[in-house]
């Protein structure tokens, strides 16, 4: 299996490189959202429990957009059948789409965290980069697993557009509790992060649910 | 003029090929498409080394049929057995041993033709070396480096057919493997996917002379259900679907 999903994952990457369809445009789509708050909530600067909601609800929605492009070369080009025409185990294409789309997550962050700290942030960001980065990584891991499951869900429906993000975001309110829980102390200058450990404890059990969840369905999801 | 028996078709020789196992043994198939019936009641067994020729217009059901023998779509009814193997419990040691060439030739357009098919080589387990000799042998070595989307339709199919022998199937199912190629690039394509390959093949075609140059048996399909099966009789097929 880990030969045929590092296959497909450097197939995806090569892809990605070459067409640069999906980090950008999610890169692009965060940095305006942020540009909108700036804007629309005519403030200088945000912290504590709205700035991490801005900032996770952006990051979700930039999400979305990644999702409904993990599997369109797939389905453009008919390579979904010469997936399936292949003598591997289903899941490495599980693995290998889930690991991309959390490549392209963090590549997103790399550009829209500063971007955030730049235009709408009150705090210093450096001084909690640590914890945050461990929020932002327990919190890709879950959304690429379950975005993974939802994009091949949603790849032979016609309306894929709109089932993609009325099947994800659901699946990841969790997500977005926690993570907006352990970031908004690191965003609020005079609050600790007490609770940080427990709500990485949580989205690494949603991590571990979804992808054993992933393993054990995805198989049935690629039959016709 | 229906007949709906099923037709034992066996290679020249005593015992076909050199295997107990016909290549291809389906008895009463059903496939449906919601409500739609798209096989019904499709019977036939092929021995191993021949070419059974697939007849019929639009819709007649050829290239489901195609897709049940590849493992892309489940029988909803009947028995298929593919290399011995049943369908769909043994699907995984089928897609190793089966090649597929449909109306797209299933490459990603913003990678090379090498790069295309050495991913398809990684998936099937196949060395590197393979690719190299397969591009000789379709006459892209000059052009292996340059995106799909950059090379003619021909050139395209030229690359399907060899991403569908890439792992040496010992089956192959073919949708109109012509369609695209003028004939100097079939020429080249016939060794790899023509009846000089000594392959079971499977041919899909609205063509009745082709079935009638290349097959040794012809299911003829309409609406779903067998129309004809049975040896390439010109002036039956040429009466039941030249139309």
């Amino acid at each position: 299996m880990t030969r045929a999903a590092l296959a497909i994952l450097g197939k995806d990457l090569r892809i990605e490189l070459r067409t640069r369809e999906s980090v950008p445009a999610m890169a692009l789509f965060s940095v305006t959202v942020f540009v909108l708050f700036h804007y629309g909530l005519d403030r200088d600067s945000l912290d504590g429990a709205i700035a991490a909601g801005v900032l996770w609800v952006t990051l979700l929605l930039a999400t979305v957009l990644g999702v409904s492009r993990l599997f369109v070369t797939e389905r453009e080009q008919g390579g979904l059948d010469g997936l399936l025409l292949a003598p591997i185990d289903r899941t490495a294409v599980w693995v290998a789409k889930a690991a991309a789309l959390l490549l392209y997550l963090l590549l997103l962050e790399v550009v829209a965290v500063p971007a955030f700290a730049v235009l709408l942030l009150g705090t210093d960001l450096l001084a909690v980069l640590p914890e945050l980065v461990a929020v932002l990584v327990a919190a890709d891991v879950g959304l690429a697993a379950v975005g993974a499951l939802v994009a091949a869900l949603a790849v032979e429906t016609r309306a894929r557009d709109l089932i993609v993000p009325l099947l994800l975001l659901p699946l990841v309110v969790p997500v977005i509790i926690a993570a907006a829980a352990a970031t908004e102390p690191l965003l609020a200058p005079a609050q600790r992060p007490d609770e940080l450990g427990r709500w990485l404890l949580f989205l690494g059990l949603y991590d571990v649910v979804f992808i054993l969840v992933s393993v054990a369905v995805f198989d049935f999801l690629l039959e016709d | 003029m229906s007949d709906r028996s099923a037709l034992t078709v066996e290679a020249p020789g005593a015992g076909g090929v050199g295997a107990s196992e016909p290549a291809i043994a389906i008895e009463a198939l059903e496939r449906r498409y919601g409500e739609r019936l798209a096989l019904s009641d499709v019977s036939l067994t092929l021995e191993r080394g021949l070419t059974l020729g697939v007849l019929g217009s639009n819709g007649a059901g050829k290239s489901t049929l195609l897709r049940v023998l590849a493992t892309l779509l489940r029988p909803h009814a009947g028995s298929v057995r593919v290399l011995g193997a049943a369908l769909p419990a043994e699907a995984d040691s089928v897609r190793a041993r089966v090649g597929f060439l449909g109306h797209e030739p299933l490459l990603y357009r913003e990678l090379s033709a090498r790069e295309n098919l050495r991913f398809q080589a990684r998936l099937h387990g196949v060395a590197a070396a393979r690719v190299g000799e397969l591009l000789a042998a379709i006459g892209l070595e000059r052009r292996a480096s340059d995106p799909v989307r950059e090379l003619s339709r021909g050139m395209a199919q030229r690359i399907g057919a060899a991403r569908a022998v890439l792992h040496d199937p010992e089956l192959l199912l073919l949708d109109e493997p012509r369609s695209g190629l003028d004939p100097a690039a079939w020429e080249r394509l016939e060794p790899l996917i023509g009846r000089s390959s000594g392959r079971t093949r499977v041919l899909v075609t609205h063509d009745v002379e082709a079935a009638l140059a290349e097959c040794d048996a012809v299911l003829g399909l309409r609406a779903g259900r067998v129309e004809y099966l049975g040896p390439p009789d010109g002036e039956r097929l040429r009466a039941l679907f030249r139309a």
